[in-house]
């Protein structure tokens, strides 16, 4: 309409150089104080009313202090943690090809069915009689991991992949004692993931590491070199983290069993693979399963995940409690170490059941795509990791690109020789550029590494614009154009951040600010 | 398929460009003979609204703890949370988020994080947390083997009214780790004796307040004791709610305080996820597992957050790591900082008030009934009573009338011979009406 007023803005009336503004906020780029700067301890969002008079039973032990906690009202919390929300990158904001993290689209049905009342609102301790229906998502979710596995059981409740891991690892000890045997080595392949190792020396076994060879894949013979009868388990991720199969998977597995050991693989990678082969027919004794990264449980800024483990016929038995059996009145669980059908269980890995509200999310997505979209679903995650490193092996360096990649493309910094430049400029730059990096530095036996994972979510329209603004940055970056380097990211919310200072002088938590003196006016 | 953007024509166009004739051979190391072509025992995909049906025919199989007069607890908690809690919490950035490895696009996460220990440390009387364990019961192993480091000792002495499952999943671990372990019997009517299993060779003493049976411990002559024996105190409580009222176990002289966070801001899930809170003092910080967050200086001089002392953790230090863990709660913990904000220091104090006369009320009606012995004289919203006869079977006969009245001690620990003890909690979401519901059905079946 605009009868009066002013008239309509041209966008070249507007001044061409951007001021600082007196806010430190840039439009819809906003900043946000801390919780303990705009909270007061006498405010809150959540009306109670004050209970009717009655004589308190705390035996003395009531708290006498002031908590120091800020309250917000409820206007005051949504923007506080919008704004938050605002600073991050998620899946839903774009590209997020983080490698060995599988970041792939996380369908909203999987959330609406993991708060159905019937689900979210259960007590893991309610009489089983009135939770029929969880146990029933629970043994469903197991046969769907056997079939997909071709393992014998389940342990169901690790709380994410390293808890599997330490799962896994206990079954392995767990059945070695009960051979009467004490063995002290744990092998690791040197591109492992840091769990690996770490989940070993946990359980007080000693970490031998085994090179790859030129290919990047194990060498069954280093792995036969290091095997005794000392040797406890091989770890073995696969898809290896340099995304490759590890295409003597079977004769590996045979050298481990031969002299007595077991054969615990990493599932990190199995997005490559699902439905495309069973890990029980390569000789595995054990595996974890993410949950939030293959069976797409949202990965919520660092969990919570799921780990479930598969486990060979040999290391069923020794499976954690609990156990979901059937008997004639339905399903129930043995919750005790030693109890019938359990009388060699490893222990407890947690409280109550594990992560019910990943195995319903899990299911959800299981269902969804069924059998066939399963497979497809992998099928695409392998072709766009290998489409996006084809397309880029011209102006990246990609090691063992004699092998077809699985989901994963990875590239070297031998590329930026000569140009100043490190992997870590290239992961800010494509920040500036919109997308989240890549995994950087990982692995560890690579130079400079870039792991690129794209998933099978991503268009090809979306893959083509991502190619394209690695190869500007590539050309840029060979062009000796360093600035847009160096100083990236310029467009995040924030620059670089000096993690040296936060290390040397960790400041963990709030403090309220010490009050100074005045000066003397 | 919904979830699968490229077309077929993609998917040619691609492996041309691959120079590669099938997708089979992108799978070519694959051992040939191990290759499957389908997977005939599953189904194949379904849409939405087939998904949702066949699921929530699963849930309607459930009995939600809203649609009964509830009084189950045992170490997980119904509350009521705020809609906005959840609203906040599926926000994509937060949600599709990953951890925060790239910080100058997390501040999100990072920011959050460091509001989260700062909470945690306030609400559990201690200097520093850390950004959050898997639960409770994790956390409490983690506490373990963080003072078998700090006092280069590695036998712990576990309190006998730990909850059972805690005390589990710490001897799981430590069996496994070769460390002994001193496990005291549970004493259901509060006279909890720990003070003579701690001596000079012993790291740390596990004990929980409220307790499995609801005492609540008074833990400073144990913290001295234990420190005057060089070991240290590790804290639990599995009700978060209850540091509204009690005295915070840091006030207390604990070293080391594990929790578990699910009562704040987070659904019970038929158990998980949850988060576990993990607190202690500034100097043990560097023998601390899991992430932490904390404030530094973007190159423009602005405040930010980074992941910080990264050093103790798994994908630098590999085998030497302080613990394994990884993956920790994050999501869960953005839900319990959502709540406890919302609530503030006034509205957590009136809630903890709210959950405890609501629970003396309680304690009251059943103390009253035949056949009934509270064995309570302090605790916050859970209590035990003694029944005449079998505890699973009383709750199993209040089930059927409606009520699901509470843990009968023995389904945590079938074989402590304690058969005829039932732990009751009631929080705010019991009405006086659910309460007195609860009594008169109890009579009934007890009649």
């Amino acid at each position: 309409m605009n009868r009066e007023g002013r008239g309509a803005t041209a966008p070249m009336e507007a001044a061409s150089t951007a001021p600082i503004t007196f806010t430190g906020n840039k439009a819809l780029d906003l900043e946000e104080g801390l919780l303990f700067e705009i909270g007061r301890t006498d405010v809150t969002g959540v009306d109670l009313d004050e209970p009717e008079a009655f004589s308190p039973r705390l035996g003395g032990l009531q708290r006498t202090a002031p908590l120091g906690l800020p309250g917000l009202s409820e206007p005051e919390a949504m923007r506080h943690y919008v704004r938050l929300s605002r600073m991050n990158y998620g899946i839903d904001s774009g590209l997020f090809p983080l490698g060995s993290c599988t970041m792939k689209h996380n369908p909203r049905l999987n959330e609406r069915m993991a708060r159905l009342s019937g689900f979210a609102d259960l007590h893991p301790l309610q009489p089983v009689s009135t939770a029929q229906g969880a146990l029933s998502v629970i043994s469903e979710l197991c046969r769907y991991l056997m079939v997909l596995t071709g393992m014998q059981a389940v342990a169901f409740t690790p709380k994410a992949g390293a808890h599997g891991e330490l799962c896994g690892m206990m079954a392995i000890k767990a059945a070695l004692a009960a051979r009467g045997e004490k063995r002290h080595i744990v092998l690791v392949p040197e591109s492992a993931h840091g769990t690996n190792p770490a989940t070993a020396a946990l359980l007080g076994y000693e970490v031998k590491s085994i090179p790859a060879r030129p290919d990047g894949t194990v060498d069954p013979e280093s792995v036969k070199a290091a095997l005794s009868t000392d040797v406890a388990a091989l770890m073995l991720t696969n898809p290896n983290t340099c995304g490759l199969f590890e295409r003597d998977v079977v004769a590996i597995a045979e050298a481990v069993h031969a002299v007595g050991a077991y054969f615990y693989a990493d599932g990190a990678n199995f997005n490559a693979i699902l439905g495309k082969v069973r890990i029980g027919d390569l000789g595995v004794d054990a595996m974890h399963i993410n949950l939030h990264k293959t069976f797409s449980t949202p990965h919520g800024g660092g969990g919570p995940g799921a780990g479930p483990v598969v486990l060979s016929e040999a290391l069923a038995p020794f499976a954690p409690v609990p156990a979901v059996v059937a008997d004639g009145s339905g399903l129930r669980f043995i919750e005790e170490a030693g109890a019938e059908g359990a009388e060699q269980a490893l222990g407890r890995m947690c409280a109550f059941h594990g992560q019910m509200g990943m195995f319903v999310r899990a299911l959800s997505w299981m269902l969804s795509h069924g059998a066939d979209g399963m497979r497809q679903a992998s099928e695409d995650a392998v072709l766009s990791a290998n489409y996006v490193r084809a397309c880029l092996m011209d102006v990246m360096s990609a090691p063992f690109a004699e092998r077809p990649a699985m989901h994963e493309a990875l590239f070297d910094d031998a590329w930026l020789d000569g140009t100043g430049l490190s992997t870590l400029d290239i992961a800010k730059a494509l920040i500036d550029e919109g997308y989240h990096p890549m995994t950087v530095y990982f692995p560890l036996v690579v130079h400079g590494a870039m792991l690129i994972e794209p998933t099978e979510s991503e268009s090809k329209a979306s893959l083509d614009l991502f190619i394209a603004a690695l190869r500007d940055l590539a050309m840029a970056a060979k062009a000796g154009d360093k600035d847009r380097f160096l100083g990236a990211p310029y467009y995040a919310p924030r620059r670089r951040l000096d993690e040296t200072r936060a290390a040397r002088m960790p400041v963990l938590r709030w403090t309220k600010p010490v009050a100074l003196p005045r000066a003397a006016e | 398929m919904r979830y699968l953007p490229l077309t077929p024509d993609d998917r040619v166009e691609m492996l041309a460009r691959i120079g590669t004739a099938s997708v089979d051979d992108l799978f070519a190391d694959i051992p040939k003979d191990k290759r499957l072509t389908a997977l005939p025992d599953l189904p194949l995909r379904k849409g939405e609204l087939d998904v949702e049906r066949t699921l929530a025919r699963l849930a309607a199989r459930n009995v939600p703890a809203g649609s009964v007069p509830f009084f189950v607890g045992a170490g997980a908690y119904r509350h009521h949370v705020p809609a906005s809690v959840d609203h906040l919490i599926q926000r994509s950035e937060f949600l599709t988020s990953y951890t925060p490895y790239q910080p100058e696009i997390a501040q999100g996460t990072l920011q959050y994080l460091f509001e989260f220990q700062t909470q945690v440390a306030e609400l559990t009387g201690m200097e520093v947390a850390n950004a959050s364990m898997y639960d409770g019961s994790t956390a409490a192993a983690e506490g373990v083997l963080m003072a078998h480091r700090l006092t280069k000792r590695d036998k712990a002495v576990l309190a006998g009214n730990l909850h059972p499952h805690y005390r589990e999943t710490i001897a799981t671990v430590c069996a496994h780790a070769n460390q002994p372990l001193v496990v005291l019997p549970p004493a259901p009517g509060g006279d909890d004796d720990v003070l003579s299993s701690i001596d000079e060779t012993v790291s740390c003493v596990v004990v929980q307040t409220p307790d499995v049976f609801g005492h609540l411990v008074d833990l400073k002559p144990i913290a001295e004791k234990a420190h005057a024996a060089g070991a240290l105190l590790v804290a639990v409580f599995t009700e978060a709610v209850s540091l509204g009222l009690i005295e915070p176990p840091g006030a207390q002289g604990a070293d080391i305080v594990v929790g578990e966070g699910q009562s704040i801001g987070n659904a019970l899930n038929f158990g998980g996820p949850y988060v576990g809170l993990f607190a202690t003092r500034q100097k043990f910080v560097r023998q601390m597992p899991g992430r932490l967050a904390g404030e530094t200086l973007d190159a423009e001089g602005r405040r930010g957050f980074v992941l910080t002392l990264s050093t103790r953790e798994q994908h630098i230090r590999r085998e030497k790591a302080t613990s394994n863990i990884c993956t920790n709660s994050g999501l869960c913990a953005l839900a319990f900082t959502i709540h406890l904000s919302l609530l503030g220091e006034a509205g957590l104090t009136r809630l903890a008030r709210i959950n405890h006369a609501a629970a003396c009320d309680l304690a009251d009606r059943l103390a009253a009934l035949d056949g009934v012995s509270m064995l309570n004289e302090s605790f916050f919203n859970e209590f035990t009573i003694r029944v005449k006869g079998d505890a699973a079977e009383v709750i199993e006969r209040l089930a059927e009338k409606g009520i699901l009245g509470g843990v009968p001690y023995s389904r945590l620990a079938p074989k402590a011979g304690l058969d005829d003890l039932i732990l009751v909690a009631a929080t705010e979401t019991t009405t006086a009406d659910d309460r007195a519901a609860y009594a008169a059905a109890l009579k009934e079946v007890l009649a």
